[in-house]
């Protein structure tokens, strides 16, 4: 479990970043907290690592009107530590509190989940929910990327290989809007079975509108559920609401089979789970 | 008996010794000691599960800058050294010894096929990329079914995969079956898991050429019984090696066994002629450790309608792996012979079949054979109770074994003839102390209770854990110049605590302060001869060797007193570390110019048993099929307890192993014997905030006859029962829908399985 040979650069610019990035095989490291063990397992040999840690900035967390604001460098401590998230985006606040353990979350980033997107984190499931806005930057300039786009399958984004994520925008959370989030991993802190983060807001007749509904750990991504979405969207969020949500989210989802756990197994944690989340949020 | 003067320490909960270095990051353990000139070896090790080895090309690999040396098999002759049994050493199983690297087939994936030393680890694990090999795959292994079809054997020769059978005998079970009024007939399996202690293996090796003399460290467990080994497998005089033991982080039982590398790595100082070291890392000793448990038992219990069970009967599969280990036979073994556990059972007839898989040898893990054996015989008993119409807890006192049945024989077995019986024990005391602590009445409102989306149960059960395997232990001890004593032991320490108990029983037999003990132990340096820690055995037998030892160091401290005090022997009494004789004394300290030096040994053929009775409350949420653990309370009665405060980490700790093997561990491999757990975050351990939930009592109610100590091998037990009281009470919970657990792990996706499977069945 020793590193194959490889060489290392802490590049003090985004421009150096960028280019030594697109002058081999080389890979972008931040927090490291999934990089460092595959590279250890040999699973993954890049030439070159490129450490963003003394590139100044990214490690911010801005709330304006647009929303929530993530530098690519913010920790997993960071946005627990931030109180001002519990009114700005409680769902965020709530998921990633299942990341992972103490000493991870002081290390591992928002830019480093989202560019690794592993099928069962969090913080992707939070971008698919909230349709959050990915700012990326390479040698052919700067870019933005929905969520729906960036996301393409486990381990696979639409980033190219000389790109660094340096933001992810969660569009702004209006008040009164309901949320739940639920997540299933055989032990704390493990990798979730399935999980599922939900919102939506309430119209003047006190029907659910606006819904958001995103899966994880039960797909080879994250995505939402369009089917759970219409079965919630101008119906009074009542038990049987709530009921034909969970289960039109099971029927659309189609998860793989794994050691830990069968996929029917996994359908069925779905809808649980669904319906865990949305009545929390009517709560 | 021994009477015990001055008993001040023993029974006292002593904080350990051990602890301070610990804490403060000063223990050495063997990945903290290097020496000069060293080397690294890394192990190449085959990827394949079952094939015919065509080829192995080590010439790119020893052309790397750094690499110093490539060992295949062909360095160590014609046929390279294998593996001898340490217990149970038959001669029908020698077919199935492991040679110490892959000779003509591989078995396992894991098993070790080449030898790679270099300046580095890193440059070693470079190099091992570059060794071309080419396996003949060959079908494997994975199952019974599979290894009972035979179109694949892993040894030809042989012409079967079936190794061995074990048979257990008590009575007449075919008359007690005629005789039945019910007979329970089920099938149970206890997955593949592991001890997976916290500090993987290692060894340091120095070959001395000039001398010709060997030094290994990384010893532990059984280090004499190894050196012995090790100097058959090297042609050495087992004299010429001496086997040292650094800061050991766990054993349960699978650390300190001879594997391959603690071979190959002596043996490659040898042939480098320089110092070597070698690290496991953790996806090696996922592999290459001893596996355990993975057994299938299929056993039929008679009962009278009263509830007496009058016999056992059934066969079980145990599926040891590729090869057979040191202790391999111990747990299929163990599971025939002790699943009567604490009830009086007087008709068995139970068998385990050994067989041979492409997977990693299996060997024992704490509680071998007993947590398996338990799981069946546990759920067999609710299974009665609930066939019955019985009370779950008057099923069980009406059949454990009485106080008046003591000594109490257990069933006999066969080969290699095991004789035991039970040495004391008020089982029925206990049960009852521990339906009471845990409130049992108060309790059982709530089976079946839905409360707040889960669904409540409870279950109790008992076990026995044997301990105190002979044959015997050696003690010396040195009273120094300085009026210290040095205690020189045959134990190895494991973690736990030994340093510390063996100085208070030093400490209490010669009436001396703690703090004036050393001990050292576990190095094949400080004794003539070792047996070392496995069975529950260093407090009895260690223990007892100290109190043989301090007579006889007394009696020539009374002989050296005499000497200086113009005196007889008789009239010399001693006192708070000083000899006197009339109004004249002599500190221990200005007694003699040379140590006063003895060695005792004790002697043991009888176990001791310690026994007890686990209760567990539990809720199950039948939404996601995770079981919640909200009391496990356990109630031990171990004779005499040398240190309540390291017996009660140790009850604790043992408890969740137990859980972990119960909901969590699992070894899981494919069709093609590839093991798919290779790291921890796919092989799940309890860590410390899943099981908060643990009580433990422990008692000193019947003191084992069978040793001066009175002491009982305790501190393993607490993991056999855990299994089956566990799926007893799922079971309990989910008692509405029929839900019967007859397979572990209980993970939520197979309790959610029986749930889904329970209310189909019920549309």
């Amino acid at each position: 479990m020793k590193l194959a040979p490889i060489r290392y650069a802490a590049p003090a610019t985004m421009d150096e970043a960028i280019a030594l990035l697109g002058s081999c095989d080389a890979k972008v490291m931040s927090g490291g907290q999934s990089l460092m063990p595959i590279m250890a397992f040999r699973l993954a040999t890049p030439e070159l690592i490129v450490d963003l840690k003394k590139i100044p900035g990214l490690d911010q967390i801005v709330i304006d009107d647009q929303g929530v604001r993530l530098g690519a460098k913010v920790r997993w401590c960071d946005i627990e530590s931030d109180g001002r998230l519990a009114q700005a985006n409680p769902l965020l606040a709530e998921a990633i509190k299942h990341v992972a353990h103490y000493q991870i979350r002081n290390r591992g980033t928002v830019g480093g989940s989202v560019a690794h997107a592993d099928p069962a984190s969090e913080m992707p499931a939070i971008a698919a929910c909230c349709e959050a806005v990915i700012s990326v930057i390479g040698s052919k300039g700067a870019r933005k990327i929905k969520a729906v786009d960036f996301f393409i399958s486990a381990l696979q984004t639409s980033l190219e290989a000389d790109e660094v994520i340096t933001e992810v925008l969660l569009p702004a959370w209006p008040a009164g809007r309901r949320w739940g989030f639920q997540e299933f991993a055989r032990r704390r802190g493990d990798f979730a079975l399935a999980g599922i983060a939900a919102f939506y807001d309430l119209d003047g007749q006190g029907c659910a509108a606006n819904a958001h509904i995103a899966v994880f750990g039960a797909s080879d991504r994250q995505h939402r559920l369009p089917g759970a979405e219409a079965a919630l969207n101008g119906r009074p969020v009542t038990p049987e609401t709530i009921a034909a949500a969970a289960s039109a989210a099971s029927a659309e989802v189609d998860p793989p089979s794994d050691i830990h756990a069968p996929g029917e197994y996994r359908r069925a944690l779905v809808e649980t789970l669904t319906e865990r989340a949305l009545a929390h949020a009517a709560k | 008996m021994n009477t015990r003067p001055g008993n001040s320490l023993i029974g006292s909960p002593v904080e350990r010794v051990e602890d301070l270095r610990f804490l403060r990051g000063k223990g050495t353990y063997v990945s903290d000691f290097s020496l000069p000139n060293q080397l690294h070896a890394v192990i190449l090790r085959s990827p394949e599960a079952h094939g015919v080895i065509r080829r192995i090309d080590t010439s790119r690999a020893r052309a790397l800058p750094g690499v110093h040396a490539v060992i295949t098999a062909a360095d160590f002759g014609a046929r390279p050294p294998h593996i001898p049994l340490r217990l149970q050493p038959l001669p029908e199983l020698a077919p199935f010894h492991q040679p110490v690297l892959a000779f003509e087939k591989v078995r396992y994936v894991g098993e070790p096929l080449a030898v790679v030393l270099a300046d580095t680890a890193s440059i070693a694990e470079d190099a091992l990329e570059l060794i071309d090999v080419e396996i003949a795959a060959l079908p494997a292994v994975t199952d019974r079914a599979s290894a009972e079809r035979g179109d694949s054997i892993l040894f030809e020769p042989h012409g079967s995969n079936r190794a061995l059978v074990w048979t257990a005998t008590r009575g007449d079970a075919e008359a007690a079956f005629v005789k039945a009024d019910v007979v329970l007939k089920e099938r149970f399996h206890i997955q593949r898991h592991a001890a997976m202690f916290m500090e993987p293996r290692g060894f340091v090796a120095d070959w001395n050429a000039e001398t010709q003399r060997l030094k290994v460290w990384g010893a532990a467990k059984v280090a004499w019984t190894n050196r012995r080994i090790l100097a058959t497998a090297m042609g050495l005089e087992e004299t010429a090696i001496d086997m040292v033991e650094l800061d050991v982080g766990g054993g349960f039982g699978s650390r300190g066994e001879f594997y391959p590398e603690d071979f190959l790595i002596p043996a490659a100082a040898r042939i480098a002629g320089r110092p070597v070291k070698w690290s496991e890392d953790r996806r090696e000793h996922l592999m290459c450790a001893n596996h355990a448990r993975d057994i299938e038992i299929n056993v039929e219990m008679a009962l009278a309608k009263d509830g007496r069970i009058l016999g056992l009967r059934g066969m079980c599969y145990s599926d040891n792996g590729a090869y057979l280990r040191t202790n391999g036979s111990v747990g299929p073994r163990n599971v025939a012979q002790f699943m009567s556990g604490p009830y009086k059972i007087e008709n068995i007839h139970l068998q385990t079949t050994m067989l041979t898989t492409n997977k990693t040898p299996s060997g024992t893990y704490r509680g071998p054979g007993r947590f398996e054996t338990d799981f069946a015989r546990e759920r067999l008993i609710d299974l009665a109770a609930k066939k019955l119409g019985m009370d779950r807890a008057e099923i069980r006192r009406k059949n454990l074994v009485a106080d008046a049945d003591m000594p109490y024989p257990l069933a006999t077995i066969q080969p290699f003839e095991s004789v035991t019986e039970l040495d004391s024990g008020d089982y029925h005391a206990v049960f009852d102390r521990c339906l009471k602590e845990f409130g049992w009445d108060e309790k059982s409102a709530l089976q079946g209770k839905l409360i707040d989306g889960r669904y409540h149960g409870i279950a109790v059960g008992s076990f026995i854990e044997g301990g105190a395997a002979g044959p015997k232990e050696d003690a010396r001890l040195a009273l120094e110049t300085d009026g210290s004593l040095t205690v020189h032991l045959g134990s190895s320490a494991v973690g736990q605590g030994l340093e510390t108990i063996m100085a208070q029983i030093a400490a209490d037999s010669m009436e001396m302060s703690f703090d004036r003990i050393r001990v050292l132990h576990g190095s094949t340096t400080h004794v003539t001869e070792g047996y070392g820690s496995y069975h529950s055995r260093s407090t009895v037998m260690g223990g007892s060797a100290i109190l043989l030892a301090a007579e006889k160091l007394k009696d020539k401290i009374r002989e050296c007193a005499a000497a200086r005090l113009g005196c007889s022997k008789d009239d010399v009494t001693i006192d708070a570390e000083t000899v006197r004789f009339k109004t004249t004394s002599l500190t221990f300290a200005g007694l003699g110019a040379e140590p006063i030096e003895v060695e005792a040994t004790f002697y043991n053929k009888k176990y001791t048993y310690a026994y007890g009775t686990q209760a567990a409350h539990v809720s199950v949420d039948v939404g996601t099929g995770h079981v919640r653990v909200h009391d496990y309370l356990s109630v031990e009665d171990v004779g005499r307890m040398i240190n309540p405060l390291t017996l009660h980490g140790q009850a604790i700790g043992s408890i969740v192993q137990g859980l972990g093997g119960t909901f969590l561990e699992h070894l899981v491999y494919d069709a093609n014997g590839q093991i798919l757990t290779g790291s921890l975050a796919d092989y799940l351990m309890p860590t410390a905030s899943d099981f908060p939930n643990i009580r433990s009592i422990t008692l000193e109610l019947k003191p084992s006859p069978n040793n001066p100590l009175g002491a009982k091998g305790a501190g393993e037990g607490g993991i056999i029962p855990v299994g089956g009281i566990i799926a007893n009470a799922v079971a309990n919970a989910l008692s509405h829908l029929g839900v019967e657990p007859m397979e572990l792990p209980l993970s939520p996706p197979r309790v959610w399985a029986l749930i889904d499977a329970a209310r189909r069945a019920k549309r």
